[in-house]
């Protein structure tokens, strides 16, 4: 199993940090993991994004140029992201705030309402997480259970509520598949 | 050994330093590097050390100067720029020879250059970037075990030559998070002994001890002296890693990020029945030249990967002396190689293509260039301007 994944949103979408919770998660699964943040303006608004690798082997580069999936949240990270996707990838799109859709017809396309799920579960900042349970029904990267334990790991200082709020998110996501 | 966990590059570098008995920094920040000092002045104290910010690069590594006369394990670490500028103070702790850290990871350049990682200040760490015969041990590490296990090392052969170490990875290492252990437990510095050169309170009739960089008229038999110790490094302190490269038609030859790669080279190569293996030299200086040399009379030709353009493949030609034809693939000024680019190349050497190779005659082939004075535009020197 090798996975490579790019997520991509706005600063503040939390794809960072999803980014992170998956690849602790691959570790808490005895797989090799690793974690990439892009460089540039993304902290003043831009687009920001990660690559993420979850693999059963070596990890060579970290840089995913050429992804298995990838987790678009916001708008304009579709036409960036689509392109490099592997032919027959998976491409899962935040449909709460996306309208537009690839043109690609060699890919595996699966909207997620993200954002209003996440609204619905009372708050909008964990429709990250929302995204993060779809991409694991698809694909079993990883077991939903260690993304749950990746999450003490991860959120160190979070609230014990917050935390039960994101795992219900997780779960809503992966059932939303 | 510890548990394995995720951690970022450049923090496990921290913590690996503090745990090998580091209790001075001074850094500068700057970009991609900045997690450095950020976790030393979250966790220096607590080890009962000193973590300075200090007014600019150039004041850091003096600092470091002062610090190691101490014999106290000292650090700095800053990227390529701020490196440049610590050039001086690196080669007066040469010159006074004193054990110290430096950390370099690399982003592009010349000048200012980009934030995204390179490898292109190879010559500025293995040929000396400050003046005179001097060098210092340069460490590569590959992955974010490495980063956090390196320090120690870097800190010991430091010691145990008395001179300046580097470890020099590059922005992707530092800002990357993988699953990492420390392969040693936390070492309490108070417990090493003193070394009988350190500057510190001399009492009960010790002699008193001086660090001096300058050494006024008997500068040559101190040079030639230290020249000893570099010879007797090239002969025993070259680390390398070896995959498939005992009998592979390809050879190719990378370090840090390049490195892993290369082996996704080496693994798609496997898949197509082709031969190809993997040298990375783990010391930059003392370069591994005579492993490498070995390996490469057995192989058809070798390839040097790197981040820069053409930097690396100056030490694989030195080593292979010619016996092999020596091949540059070169992702210069933020470049990033991926296993298919340089499995491109490998098939280029294989099938006498071009696709992959960079040859700097062939680059500029049918180019010409001129700088142009215009007199137009006014005479040089006529502040008044144009006529």
């Amino acid at each position: 199993m090798y996975q490579g994944i790019r997520i991509a949103g706005f600063g503040g979408q939390g794809v960072i940090s999803a980014g992170i919770l998956l690849a602790q998660a691959g570790v808490e699964d005895k797989k090799n993991a690793s974690w990439l943040p892009s460089y540039g303006p993304e902290m003043r608004g831009d687009t920001a994004n990660c690559s993420v690798v979850v693999s059963d082997g070596e990890v060579y580069t970290p840089i995913v140029s050429a992804p298995d999936t990838v987790i678009i949240m916001n708008e304009p990270s579709l036409p960036k992201f689509e392109p490099i996707l592997k032919k027959g990838g998976l491409m899962i799109i935040n449909s709460s705030l996306i309208n537009s859709r690839p043109t690609r017809t060699d890919i595996e396309v699966v909207c997620v309402p993200c954002n209003r799920i996440a609204e619905e579960l009372g708050m909008d900042r964990i429709a990250n997480l929302v995204a993060l349970g779809a991409f694991i029904k698809k694909t079993g990267a990883v077991a939903l259970q260690s993304v749950e334990h990746a999450m003490k790991k991860v959120y160190k200082r979070a609230k014990p509520e917050m935390l039960e709020l994101n795992k219900k998110a997780l779960q809503a996501g992966y059932d939303a598949v | 050994m510890t548990e394995k966990t995720l951690r970022k590059g450049n923090e496990a570098l921290a913590e690996g330093a503090i745990r090998a008995g580091a209790r001075f920094f001074a850094g500068y920040p700057i970009t991609p590097q900045n997690e450095v000092p950020e976790y030393m002045s979250a966790y220096m104290a607590d080890a009962g050390g000193a973590f300075v910010q200090a007014e600019s690069e150039v004041a850091a590594i003096n600092m470091v100067y002062g610090a190691a006369s101490t014999g106290t394990r000292s650090m700095t670490s800053s990227s390529s720029p701020g490196i440049s500028l610590k050039q001086e103070g690196i080669t007066y702790l040469a010159s006074a020879d004193l054990p110290c850290l430096i950390v370099n990871v690399m982003r592009g350049g010349p000048g200012l250059g980009s934030i995204s990682g390179s490898q292109g200040d190879y010559f500025q760490a293995t040929r000396g970037g400050g003046n005179g015969d001097y060098h210092v041990i340069v460490l590569a590490p590959n992955s974010v075990e490495e980063l956090g296990n390196f320090p120690k090392m870097g800190f010991e052969l430091a010691e145990k030559y008395r001179m300046p170490c580097m470890i020099l990875a590059d922005g992707i290492l530092g800002q990357m998070m993988e699953s990492m252990s420390f392969n040693f437990d936390p070492i309490d510095p108070n417990k090493l002994g003193k070394f009988d050169w350190a500057v510190d309170i001399h009492k009960n009739g010790r002699k008193k001890n001086n660090v001096f960089s300058y050494k006024g008229d008997n500068l040559i038999p101190d040079v030639v002296e230290r020249a000893k110790r570099y010879g007797l490094i090239e002969k025993t302190e070259a680390r390398w890693e070896e995959r498939e490269a005992e009998d592979c038609d390809v050879l190719l030859v990378a370090y840090g990020l390049s490195s892993r790669a290369c082996l996704e080279a080496v693994n798609k190569a496997k898949e197509e029945g082709l031969k190809v293996g993997l040298f990375r030299p783990i010391t930059l200086w003392p370069f591994p030249s005579k492993r490498l040399a070995e390996l490469a009379a057995k192989a058809k030709g070798v390839l040097s990967v790197e981040q820069s353009l053409g930097q690396l493949v100056q030490d694989v030609k030195l080593a292979v002396n010619g016996k092999t034809p020596v091949y540059l693939n070169a992702y210069p000024a933020g470049g990033q190689p991926d296993g298919n680019s340089i499995l491109a190349a490998v098939r280029s050497i294989l099938n006498g293509g071009k696709e992959g190779l960079f040859d700097l005659q062939e680059h500029a082939a049918g180019f010409s260039f001129e700088c142009k004075r215009d007199t137009s535009l006014g005479m040089q020197g006529d502040l008044k301007g144009g006529k």
